[in-house]
């Protein structure tokens, strides 16, 4: 399942910045970045190559940071696409926390990343759909 | 032209020194006497000397007895202050104490009876008459300034409306259908007023307002008349503290040149907070008071924190009770907000018992319109942090229902990166009152 880093920050100029900079000095790959904005703080959340090792640099600089286990759902790249995915949430009773996605050449359609309460169980409900869901392992080589 | 000088009990309220001091004496040495059944009084009257009430020989004898503290108080919670068997008490206030635990005064039925004829005998001193409507605009409850009004004005016979305070839009329909005449309320409150009369519909000229008693929190005379303008009123300031059972320890008069303290249920000393040396009058000092007629709880001797100064001379109105001037400031970190008494140490107790929570925290005060807004700035521990942003928003709530429950106030809660609040080691500011003063 795909690593989600989740950063406390307060909102104020220049914290986007500082995970940045602490990502490109431990040579870590961003491949997503997502903004929860909650008045004088926000999270910060980051799909990266090596979560793990992006946590330890992040806690480094003082930051306060966890892993969540989100769904990384490949969709087609087209109008319809993500309606069609969304179509299948209320189905199963499942409340989307927060979500955003991206397009990605290589595999010629986009992924969209999904928090839920269960993402195990919704992963399973999703791949009964027909859906492909990425391991960790599988995005950071996209 | 000033208003007719009206008295509750000429002859005690226009004593002469002599026949005041043969009084106060008398009172002090009953005062002792109860005071001697407490443990606590006991153990620290003992100490100098003081077995019995015959030990009192002349007023010269209160400077043997040491100072009580709100910290000697809150140490003898619940009952290490009571003096009398708990089947007369009547009533209990508490108020907040410095660390969370507090500080609790009893009343008995006579106790409230002498606390209603001061708070009687105050109002009457600024005009107020069985024929006034009186609404009563302070909140009840534990806190002293509802209730003690609130009994002063029905024993006078004045018609009360128990408003309590909250809820502006309705206030000002009850001053306009039953035509208030007197007001009590913090002064902030009254600010509040009169930026929201117009857009509530109201106009100061349908409403038949003449007095206002303002209290519980600071105020510059200069506040006071824009609100005497505003409003058309004549506004009078008061002095008093739970542990002195309330409002009507001091009050002013007509003349408004002071308030008077009342020098019958209270003998008034002023202090150098420092050396705790005796001042004399006209000099700022810290005001130090002795009950004289509570028998549930005496307190001797009772350091109040506040700053004042005796105002010199005679006032026109004929009381021979001294004035003190407005509270020009505090000798410890009490802050007043919307009325209400907080230490920041009570902040600071609720926040060190939240483990999600590190230890730095900031106290910032500002005003929102004419009211309080107190935010209470944290930082996140960041090895308990999951992640999840609804962990977050419980955190958030939780630390704001903790802090409710010891403050009383509602504040706002911020939470924040590890290390972004200034340290606690570099002796940072934990209070940032932006308040600007009115």
């Amino acid at each position: 399942m795909a690593k989600q880093i989740n950063i406390f920050v307060d909102n104020r100029a220049g914290r986007i910045q500082k995970i940045a900079e602490s990502m490109s000095l431990a040579n870590i790959n961003i491949r997503a970045l997502a903004i929860q904005d909650r008045g004088e703080f926000g999270l910060v959340k980051l799909i990266v190559n090596k979560p793990d090792k992006a946590v330890l640099a992040l806690q480094e600089k003082g930051f306060a940071c966890g892993i969540k286990d989100v769904l990384a759902v490949v969709m087609e790249d087209k109008p319809g696409g993500l309606y069609q995915l969304l179509k299948t949430f209320p189905e199963e009773g499942v409340n989307i926390l927060d979500a955003y996605g991206f397009a990605a050449e290589t595999i010629k359609g986009s992924v969209f990343f999904i928090e839920v309460k269960d993402p195990a169980q919704m992963t399973a409900f999703l791949q009964g759909k027909g859906y492909k869901v990425l391991t960790d392992q599988e995005i950071y080589e996209l | 032209m000033k208003e007719k000088i009206a008295f509750r009990d000429a002859q005690k309220e226009c004593i002469d020194g002599q026949a005041l001091r043969k009084y106060q004496l008398e009172r002090l040495k009953e005062t002792v006497g109860h005071a001697l059944r407490t443990p606590f009084y006991q153990h620290r009257l003992n100490k100098v000397g003081i077995r019995s009430s015959d030990d009192i020989r002349s007023l010269k004898d209160l400077e043997r007895i040491p100072f009580t503290t709100k910290d000697d108080l809150r140490e003898s919670y619940p009952r290490g202050l009571l003096a009398t068997d708990m089947k007369k008490v009547v009533r209990v206030h508490t108020s907040s104490g410095t660390t969370g635990i507090p500080t609790v005064i009893y009343h008995t039925q006579e106790d409230l009876d002498n606390w209603t004829e001061l708070v009687v005998r105050s109002i009457v001193a600024c005009g107020v008459t069985s024929d006034d409507v009186f609404q009563n605009m302070m909140t009840y409850g534990m806190f002293t300034g509802g209730l003690g009004l609130h009994y002063g004005a029905e024993r006078l016979g004045a018609l009360v409306i128990p408003s309590g305070s909250g809820n502006t839009k309705r206030q000002l329909q009850l001053m306009k259908d039953f035509r208030t005449t007197v007001v009590h309320a913090t002064p902030s409150y009254m600010f509040h007023f009169s930026s929201k009369i117009g857009e509530l519909g109201f106009t100061v000229e349908e409403l038949n307002l003449k007095k206002a008693f303002l209290g519980a929190e600071p105020y510059s005379e200069n506040t006071r008349k824009k609100i005497e303008e505003f409003f058309k009123i004549d506004v009078y300031n008061s002095y008093g503290l739970s542990e002195m059972n309330g409002p009507g320890v001091a009050f002013e008069c007509i003349y408004k040149t002071g308030m008077h303290l009342w020098e019958d249920a209270y003998i008034l000393e002023m202090i150098d907070p420092e050396t705790k040396k005796n001042l004399g009058d006209d000099t700022q000092g810290e005001l130090v008071l002795t009950t004289l007629c509570r028998q549930a709880t005496p307190l001797l001797r009772y350091r109040t924190r506040d700053l004042t100064t005796v105002v010199k001379g005679n006032c026109p109105c004929g009381r021979t009770h001294r004035r003190i001037s407005r509270i020009a400031g505090r000798t410890d970190d009490m802050l007043i907000i919307s009325g209400v008494n907080v230490f920041p140490s009570q902040i600071e107790q609720v926040i060190m018992k939240i483990p999600e929570v590190g230890n730095n925290y900031q106290i910032y005060l500002a005003k929102e319109g004419a009211l309080d807004k107190l935010t209470v700035k944290v930082e996140l521990y960041s090895k308990l942090f999951s992640g999840d942003l609804q962990d977050l928003e419980r955190l958030k709530r939780k630390i704001q229902d903790e802090l409710r429950a010891s403050i009383v106030i509602t504040p706002m809660v911020e939470l924040h990166e590890p290390g972004s609040l200034p340290e606690f080691e570099l002796k940072a500011k934990r209070v940032v009152d932006e308040r600007i003063k009115i």
